[in-house]
């Protein structure tokens, strides 16, 4: 699983622009499912299985969108200003590089500031490409870029810029194979804009119209030197979240995670996440509401170049995964 | 490449139309001023119009040939302004804003309040009687009051909307007006309505409710459920020099540099398809235009594309200097470029331009 999730990470696709990554997901699932379409909005839909008894028709959410940044303009010296796509901080931004969907690579600093301790603004910051002018510079506003940091693996742990939420992605492709016979009519939705605000999933779920919906996303953990406090951490397998800033996860749908986690003995830690929230609030709101939930994967310094996950709690994501959705539900 | 069918062309019939529409007062939530004139124009071209629930004036024309695109093109009726929310008595009232207006531009204004257009003054206190200090500090919206003298107070209640007195100027390609955002956009579509591309079906939604949340077009893009989207609006120029002489690097957009497309604001990622499509018209066709400076804000494009399965969408402004002030700053050739652009661009779509 370590070769599809590092060709997934090294894929770019910020917000808008997650083509190149839908098209490695469509290569990855062809002949798996059972029908595919891509929306209005880009995102991937990809069927599997067809309802018999106690079966349900069930979304599932990952997105496939990564947080970037947009050219607003090159000044006369050749100098990228920027914006954000999506949570970047100018704090993990500085001495960071990007690459535009052009294939432009560039170095991001910052203005002289008036303390060393002060942190930029982003309108101090700049992308430096090497160009020496205007007229030179290959960039253009208006154009796109994402972070430029390989892929690590340190064994038992996993680094990228794209964990958030390609890990969730391949996830869900693993789930997908691994599940040999399903009493569902199961939606695979891979989501476009979800870091801008949740856009895809929001046209995706009116599409799909589930029953019930879940979202497969990282969290963020307590589990760091004087870090936030939070009760996930690293390797205690996945987190079943129970709510966050957007969304609380429908208590039976939480029950339902709990007991199929437990049955299966597959490790699990409770998610109350305080800032942020997923493709599942979206979901949940859709037309006349859907009772959702969210798998969360574990997640340190999300919306950084190195976001790092565990590889066992990945694996038992999956497991957890093709035990949610191998057996009829009864949401009680 | 040379365009099968002409443009049609900004003439003085288009400007004597703009000035009506810029003088009419339509805030946000009693557009019926400028909708009277819209249904009037738009009426005897209309093969179906309606007037939905929110007040947003529905139109279609139908496609000349089969299995067409079906293409909403939105502008927005409401401007911003104010409302009435307190009778002080002796014809001063109290008011709040509706939509984003900085209360800085606001005294010794002139405004229209209510529906008889009760004319008033965002008074200011005189400078003679300034104490010490004072025109240093900001003057909270609190404060303020909207005088419409005594015999005037009779005539305004609590609800009444108010909006900037100006009137419309011409000055050589300048044009000058207090709602450009966005009856350059509302006219625009008029003149698209009554020469429509004939390759597709044109939806023209004027929309209501814009300027506090983009409201009029989400119901609107939903009963029309369209393939694809264009909303036409005004965006500011920023585009004056820096006091220190250093490189302007927050232009937003610029006057004289034609119909702005937009990649990216805070409530849409414009469809790249779209920008491409767009961009591509403009360089084919050497009709000016510029990109929008990434960056917030946000045009109806924002509801419409994320209404029910999602539609592809993209905003393109009419450049204009002071947004949301008194009066606004816009030029004939932007405006003219900004009718090509959308004219071509929607002439030479195909319905492969959506497949993935």
């Amino acid at each position: 699983m370590k070769a599809l999730i590092q060709k997934l990470v090294e894929t770019v696709g910020p917000s808008g622009y997650e083509e190149k990554v839908r098209e490695v997901v469509r290569a990855e699932i062809e002949g798996w499912v059972d029908e595919m379409k891509v929306d209005a909005l880009g995102n991937l839909i990809a069927r599997k299985g067809t309802r018999t008894e106690g079966g349900m028709r069930i979304a599932l959410s990952a997105h496939m969108d990564e947080i970037g940044v947009i050219a607003t303009h090159v000044d006369e010296n050749g100098f990228v200003r920027f914006t954000t796509i999506g949570g970047v901080s100018p704090r993990t931004c500085i001495g960071g590089r990007v690459q535009f969907l052009n294939g432009v690579r560039g170095v991001i600093y910052m203005e002289s500031l008036e303390s060393a301790t002060a942190l930029p603004t982003l309108d101090q910051l700049y992308i430096d490409v090497g160009a020496s002018s205007r007229e030179t510079c290959p960039v253009k506003v208006g154009d796109i870029a994402a972070f430029d940091r390989p892929f690590l693996d340190l064994g038992g742990r996993l680094v990228s810029k794209a964990m958030d939420d390609r890990i969730s992605v391949a996830v869900m492709i693993q789930a997908l194979k691994e599940l040999t016979a399903t009493p569902h009519e199961l939606y695979f939705i891979f989501s476009t804009q979800e870091e801008v605000g949740l856009r895809g999933a929001t046209t995706a779920a009116y599409g799909v119209d589930p029953e019930l919906a879940l979202a497969v996303d990282v969290t963020r953990t307590g589990d760091t030197p004087k870090g936030v406090k939070m009760e996930v951490a690293l390797g205690k397998g996945p987190a079943i979240k129970v709510r966050d800033s957007g969304m609380l996860s429908d208590p039976r749908v939480v029950r339902w995670m709990v007991e199929t986690a437990e049955k299966a003995g597959i490790p699990y830690q409770l998610e109350v996440l305080e800032g942020g929230t997923t493709d599942a609030r979206a979901m949940q709101l859709t037309r006349a509401g859907v009772p959702a939930g969210c798998l969360s994967i574990p997640t340190r310094y999300i919306h950084s170049p190195s976001e790092m996950v565990d590889y066992q709690d990945v694996q038992l994501s999956v497991r957890l995964l093709v035990a949610l959705l191998s057996a009829p539900v009864t949401l009680k | 490449m040379s365009p099968a069918t002409s443009a049609p062309q900004i003439g003085e019939n288009q400007i004597a139309l703009l000035e009506k529409l810029s003088n009419a007062c339509a805030v946000s939530g009693d557009e019926a001023q400028v909708r009277r004139i819209v249904l009037e124009e738009i009426k005897p071209f209309a093969d179906d119009l309606r007037v939905d629930a929110l007040g947003n004036v529905l139109a279609v024309r139908k496609a000349r040939t089969p299995g067409a695109l079906r293409v909403m093109v939105d502008a927005h009726m409401d401007e911003v302004g104010f409302m009435i929310v307190e009778d002080d008595k002796d014809g001063l009232f109290r008011f709040v804003a509706v939509g984003g207006i900085d209360e800085r531009t606001l005294p010794g204004k002139k405004v229209l309040v209510g529906s008889e257009n009760v004319p008033g003054i965002i008074g200011a206190k005189p400078i003679h009687l300034a104490e010490e200090g004072e025109t240093e500090r900001k003057i909270p919206l609190e404060s303020l009051r909207i005088d419409v003298g005594l015999k005037g107070g009779k005539k305004v209640r609590v609800g009444d909307r108010a909006t900037f007195a100006t009137r419309f100027w011409q000055s050589g390609v300048a044009l000058f007006g207090k709602a450009l955002d966005d009856r350059l956009g509302v006219a625009t579509l008029i003149e698209l309505f009554k020469n429509p591309p004939e390759n597709i079906e044109l939806l023209a939604a004027f929309t209501v409710q814009e300027e506090i949340g983009l409201r009029g077009a989400r119901p609107a893009a939903y009963a029309f459920n369209p393939q694809l989207a264009v909303a036409l609006d005004s965006t500011p120029a920023n585009d004056l020099p820096v006091w220190d002489g250093s490189e302007n690097i927050f232009y937003n957009t610029r006057l004289g540099g034609g119909p702005a497309l937009y990649v990216a604001d805070s409530a849409t990622l414009s469809d790249p398809r779209l920008v491409r499509h767009f961009a591509q018209t403009g360089e084919q066709m050497g009709i000016p235009f510029q990109f929008r400076q990434p960056g917030g804000g946000g045009t109806n494009a924002g509801a419409i594309h994320r209404v029910r399965e999602g539609v592809p969408s993209l905003s393109v402004s009419v450049p204009g200097r002071y947004a949301h002030t008194a009066v606004m700053l816009a030029r004939l050739d932007d405006w003219q470029n900004t009718l090509a652009l959308v004219y071509h661009a929607l002439s030479r779509l195909e319905p492969g331009i959506l497949q993935r």
